[in-house]
């Protein structure tokens, strides 16, 4: 039996439709990255899954129990850590666990035992506030596994971490998937996706686009590869220019570089190259990569995931 | 309800680290009420004097009684002033132009109105910018009515029995009905409170206001902070969350104004009454603060915009409320509307208590609590926009 299972969630704020008939399940011990460009509804969907957002339509059961903004029993069963740092600055970590702890029923050795398994045992008793960044992120994720829930919901967990304490939290997510945590993950570090899902779903304009282990998307793929370019001024005619091109499938800028998907890059990289300087850029670097979740991301959404 | 008070707990633990809210709560209050203390202290005089104008147009016992007994002897006891004016029209000059705080107007055929069974009707034109001064003599005009019904009352009952009675048992019946200690004494020195305690309390309850403020801006705040998401997706009832919040700006305010009154009594001098009194008007003056700025707050977008119109709401009730100077003596309208005002209320309260006993701050804590239920329950129906996204 799954332990999550999302069918025809909607939610629209206004005009926007954020969240828009997007179904899914995790089951036991499996960790599900729910991936998308900014403004995708990845934390709407969260918010609905979480039970924090009324939803519009849709459903949302945990292990057999139905999820609303009201359902406590539910919300019982249900580790939330947002994606804004959720935290009393002027507590210090114990008492922030300890908080909440209290609000699970949870008891003090679990206190104790979660401070250990983020590594802030020692930092326990200074205040939130005096923590570094990195710190900061691992006492949010902390919160999350205090009453050792069945399902776990991260929501961009490492954003903005050194990759000291972002190897923490991954290797905490993935030793509680392995004692059977269900976990629902989003993150706009391509990486650290392939690393920890064992499925993943792209959202985009509040839509699932695609569902499916990595390796299946990037099967269905098909013969394509990337190229990744770094360049030299305004960037703006080059992707036009690029993205008019028949052989480009899909172009997206972020900073100073560009990501393209293509069917055959050794067949049209010399006529991206000279469109480029036409376009009156300096190329600094050219990479060719084989397909990956990047590439399926950037073909379906023609966004890249770092912005 | 477990969850509310460990909402509010831990808000009153992030409170009490919160310097500028000690600040707020206890220094400034007790400092501002003595710097007031030093400075106008003086001025104003620990038994303020009141000016009765009288007009007897009656001229028969009962009248004469009341000024010569009730009303000579207040004003031989230094109590208030009295001046005897010709003619009605005069007395209610005199109120007119301020000269009297309130005048009693004695009409033709008092006496013998009481004589055959009538009511006695003294009638109290007060000035609208004294409603303190009106208010004792409109006291001492009850009190007078009262001692007379009682006389009343005892001769007619004795008369009734039947027996002939001599007139020497009839006036020992009615000096029986009479209560032993005058009124005048009980009710004119004390209906006021003297000048520290007046500082002291206004700047309590001017503060209060301030003190309960970060407990009902506390659920913005958590918005602001993230925090409020991790509160909804745990496994606690909305309402817990609210109630928690408001229960915060309660604890805040008791322990604030609890240290309020020790402070000034043992620093200050102040004198705020019966314990008992002072303990229900405090309770209930704390909660319409909490209601008030709890409604403030609901209907701001940010907590810093609370706290800017929650200063605003603050000032203005507690400027309007006496919290600073008396209103009585702005004048008519402004009187009327500070009917509105939580700080009237409970000053209010305070003068009643100095002046009466515990039973007389009953109906202010009455108002109090009425506007505490009306502001705290319309606090709850907006804050649910907030937790119910
Ligand atoms: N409370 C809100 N009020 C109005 N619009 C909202 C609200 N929350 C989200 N939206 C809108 O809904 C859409 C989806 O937002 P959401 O936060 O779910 O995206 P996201 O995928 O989490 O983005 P990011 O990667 O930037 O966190 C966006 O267009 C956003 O502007
Ligand atoms: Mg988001």
């Amino acid at each position: 039996m799954a332990v999550l299972s999302c069918s025809g969630l909607k939610r629209r704020f206004g005009d926007v439709p954020a969240v828009d008939d997007v179904s899914f399940t995790i089951a036991e011990g499996e960790t599900y990255g729910l991936l998308g460009p900014n403004g995708a509804g990845k934390t709407t969907t969260i918010s609905m899954v979480t039970g924090v957002l009324e939803r519009d339509a849709g459903e949302v059961v945990v292990e057999g129990i139905a999820m609303s903004t009201r359902a406590t029993a539910a919300k019982r069963l249900v580790g939330y850590v947002p994606q804004e740092l959720a935290l009393y600055p002027d507590l210090t970590g114990r008492e922030n666990l300890r908080f909440f702890a209290s609000l699970y029923g949870a008891g003090r050795k679990r206190v104790d035992h979660v401070l250990d398994v983020v590594g802030l045992a020692e930092r326990a008793d200074d205040l939130a506030r005096e923590y570094s960044g990195g710190m900061k992120r691992r006492l949010n994720v902390a919160i999350g596994l205090l009453h050792e829930p069945r399902l776990l919901v991260l929501d961009e967990p490492t954003a903005g971490v050194d990759p000291q304490s972002r190897n923490q939290i991954i290797e905490n997510v993935r030793a509680l998937a392995a004692q059977g945590v269900a976990i629902l993950y989003t993150t706009h570090y391509m990486e650290e996706a392939e690393r920890l899902c064992d499925r993943v779903g792209i959202i985009d304009s509040g839509r699932l686009v695609a569902e499916g282990a990595r390796r299946e998307l990037v099967e269905r793929l098909g013969e394509r590869d990337r190229i990744s370019l770094r360049l030299d001024g305004d960037l703006a005619h080059a992707t036009s220019a690029l993205g008019a091109m028949r052989d480009v499938q899909a172009v997206a800028a972020h900073g100073t570089g560009l990501e393209l998907v293509v069917g055959d890059a050794s067949e049209c990289l010399p006529a991206v190259l000279s469109a480029i300087s036409a376009a009156g850029n300096v190329v600094r670097s050219v990479e060719v990569t084989e397909p990956d979740l990047e590439t399926v991301f950037l073909h379906l959404t023609g966004k890249a995931l770092r912005e | 309800m477990r969850h509310a008070l460990l909402i509010a707990a831990r808000d009153l633990r992030e409170r009490a680290r919160d310097r500028t809210l000690h600040v707020l709560a206890i220094v400034l209050p007790l400092g501002l009420a003595g710097i007031f203390t030093l400075i106008l202290g003086d001025i104003s005089g620990d038994s303020p004097m009141f000016t009765f104008a009288v007009a007897d147009s009656d001229g028969g016992v009962v009248a004469t009684t009341f000024t010569g007994e009730v009303l000579e002897r207040a004003a031989a006891s230094g109590a208030i002033r009295l001046r005897t004016a010709a003619s009605e029209q005069e007395a209610r000059t005199l109120v007119g132009d301020g000269t009297a705080t309130a005048a009693f107007l004695l009409p033709e055929g008092l006496t013998e109105a009481v004589r055959t069974g009538g009511a006695a009707r003294i009638e109290v034109v007060g000035n609208v910018d004294a409603p303190t001064g009106t208010d004792i003599a409109r006291s001492l005009a009850q009190a007078y009515a009262d001692r007379l019904l009682a006389i009343r009352t005892a001769v007619a009952a004795t008369v009734r029995s039947g027996v002939p009675t001599p007139p020497a048992e009839l006036a020992s019946a009615a000096a029986a009905a009479l209560p032993q200690a005058a009124v005048v004494e009980d009710t004119t020195g004390r209906r006021q409170l003297d000048a520290k305690t007046q500082y002291a309390a206004g700047m309590a309850v001017f503060f209060l206001f301030f003190a309960v403020q970060p407990g009902v801006t506390g659920l913005l705040d958590e918005r602001r902070d993230g925090t409020l998401a991790r509160l909804l997706a745990a496994p606690v009832r909305r309402t817990s969350i609210l109630a928690g919040k408001l229960l915060t700006g309660v604890v805040v305010g008791l322990v604030s104004t609890a240290l309020l009154v020790v402070a000034s009594s043992v620093l200050m001098g102040a004198r705020w009454g019966h314990p008992a009194g002072v303990a229900l008007l405090v309770v209930a003056g704390v909660l319409a603060a909490t209601g008030a700025m709890a409604v403030v707050a609901a209907i701001a977008r940010t907590s810093e915009q609370a706290g800017g119109w929650q200063a605003i709401t603050a000032i203005v009730l507690g400027a309007l409320g006496g919290a600073f100077f008396p209103v009585s003596q702005a004048g008519g309208v402004l009187d009327a509307i500070s009917l509105v005002s939580p700080h009237r209320w409970f000053l209010r309260g305070l003068a009643d208590l100095a002046g009466g006993d515990v039973a007389a701050v009953l109906p202010p804590v009455a108002v109090l609590s009425f506007f505490a239920a009306l502001t705290g329950g319309l606090a709850l129906l907006l804050f649910r926009k907030v937790v119910r996204p």
